[in-house]
């Protein structure tokens, strides 16, 4: 028997260029029966208004605990298979939102420009002290999100590569076995309790001391177990979503050069639409956003049954050239942009002002300290990161 | 004819699109990020960035109401 049904995630002809399918499937089929690595069917919604809809509607969540839901992972552990998901996902969502919305507003970002920018000189002296060419994905890809979270949450940066790998097991599709990723869940977890512990101890100026104030208050706004769960869900999040953004960025516009780079070299206006259209084009978020069906709807349509799992495709949704003029083409002065990267509606991204300022700070320190930066690499030669919920390019070798 | 800006306040969900795009325009409350209208009938020199800022809230929380 031949299995018509395509395996979800697709494969990508390159780093930096969406798969063929979701264009045809824009087009032929907005919502498309897909195959998840574990074996799991699931239906793909591939159009920007229908993802935008979904997202926007209340009544289903992310949360995939429900015995008929689609399994996305071939391990437990993951961010869409635990029970404390439904903290974030239910009624008591809106809540937890508005007490973690303070942390994260425009007013609270913009202070920490300076700091950003600190950070960001100081792993470009290391980039270039280290010599060409540099792996611009280790070198400030990855350690700068983690420095910034680490210090808003109050956590020990010396322990980055733990969480890397705990992030990493979290965000687990098929990269990891059951045995590895239920270590990584347990250590993760022994880390965060021991360390909400020591903020109650010697409580410091950070969101975890704030946070653990708070359940201590007793007055029902947050138990231990939530205030966990929220820390690793935060850590997680604030960094590996952000460190892959910032090697995708800068690949995107150094693939054309002069149309691109040299443009923002020449009129930092750009900036902040630079970075809005590259997370636009994003084709590399690997599964996008999951949605479990809890009641009977119509998509497109399309009649879809209590109890199925749709995949909104973010990335596909942000090429639909019925949304966009020129979908397919990089503008770096596309305004206003109203892309999906960060989802839509009330799970839209908590962190977005943060992870917008953090793209814009890097880009602007890189612009001003490596006007002439380069890929030393073909951009064919670029290879993705895959087996995990979020993706990325494994290095960005560069030369200045 | 004139604009005027509304909030549909229990949708809005903090992203800080609107004061990232219309900063004259808007802010956000301290204590949980929500949209704060600094001028509900925006400055005819205000007017475009509203329109992007309605056009990019990822919760579709603001609207634009002529009369």
């Amino acid at each position: 028997m031949t299995d018509t049904v395509p395996t979800y995630p697709f494969a990508r002809p390159t780093a930096l260029d969406p798969p063929a399918e979701w264009e045809q499937l824009r087009s032929e089929c907005p919502v498309s029966k897909v195959r998840m690595v574990t074996g799991d069917e699931a239906l793909l919604i591939t159009r920007y208004n229908d993802v935008r809809e979904l997202l926007a509607d209340p009544r289903f969540t992310h949360s995939l605990t429900e015995a008929g839901a689609a399994q996305i992972s071939t391990s437990e552990d993951g961010i869409f298979n635990r029970d404390e998901a439904t903290m974030t996902a239910g009624p008591n969502h809106q809540r937890w939102r508005r007490m973690m919305n303070k942390s994260f507003t425009v007013k609270r970002v913009n202070a920490m420009r300076p700091r950003i920018a600190e950070i960001a000189n100081q792993l470009i002296d290391e980039l270039i002290a280290g010599g060409q060419p540099g792996d611009l994905q280790s070198a400030l890809g990855f350690p700068l999100p983690v420095f910034v979270i680490c210090e808003l949450l109050g956590v020990d940066p010396n322990y980055r590569d733990k969480f890397s790998h705990w992030s990493d097991a979290m965000l687990n599709l098929d990269k990891f076995s059951q045995a590895e990723t239920a270590k990584a869940a347990m250590e993760f977890q022994e880390f965060m309790v021991q360390h909400v512990l020591d903020k109650r101890a010697a409580p410091g100026d950070d969101l975890l001391s704030e946070l653990a104030a708070i359940v201590d208050s007793q007055d029902g706004r947050m138990t231990e177990a939530e205030l966990v769960y929220t820390a690793q869900g935060l850590l997680v999040a604030g960094h590996e979503t952000t460190a892959n953004m910032i090697g995708k960025m800068v690949a995107m516009l150094l693939a054309d050069r002069p149309n691109r780079w040299d443009r923002l070299v020449a009129d930092r206006g750009l900036i902040n639409p630079a970075v809005e259209e590259t997370l636009r084009l994003d084709a590399s978020s690997s599964i996008d956003l999951p949605r479990y069906i809890s009641e009977d709807i119509e998509i497109a349509g399309c009649p879809i049954k209590a109890g199925t799992t749709v995949m909104a495709s973010l990335s596909s949704g942000n090429r639909d050239e019925t949304v966009y003029d020129d979908a397919a083409e990089l503008r770096l002065d596309r305004v206003p942009n109203p892309h999906l990267a960060f989802g839509a509606g009330p799970h839209s991204c908590l962190g977005q002002a943060l992870a917008r300022t953090e793209l814009q700070v890097t880009l602007t320190v890189l612009l001003d300290r490596l006007p002439t930066l380069e890929l030393a690499v073909p951009v064919e030669e670029l290879r993705r990161r895959t087996g995990l919920i979020v993706g990325g390019i494994e290095e960005v070798p560069v030369r200045w | 004819m004139v604009t005027r800006i509304e909030l549909d306040e229990p949708k809005c969900i903090a992203a800080g699109q609107c004061v990232m795009t219309a900063p004259d325009v808007f802010d956000q409350r301290d204590e949980d990020g929500v949209a704060i209208i600094l001028e509900p009938v925006p400055a005819p020199e205000h007017l475009d960035a509203v329109r992007d800022a309605v056009a990019v809230c990822p919760a579709a929380a603001l609207q634009l109401i002529e009369t």
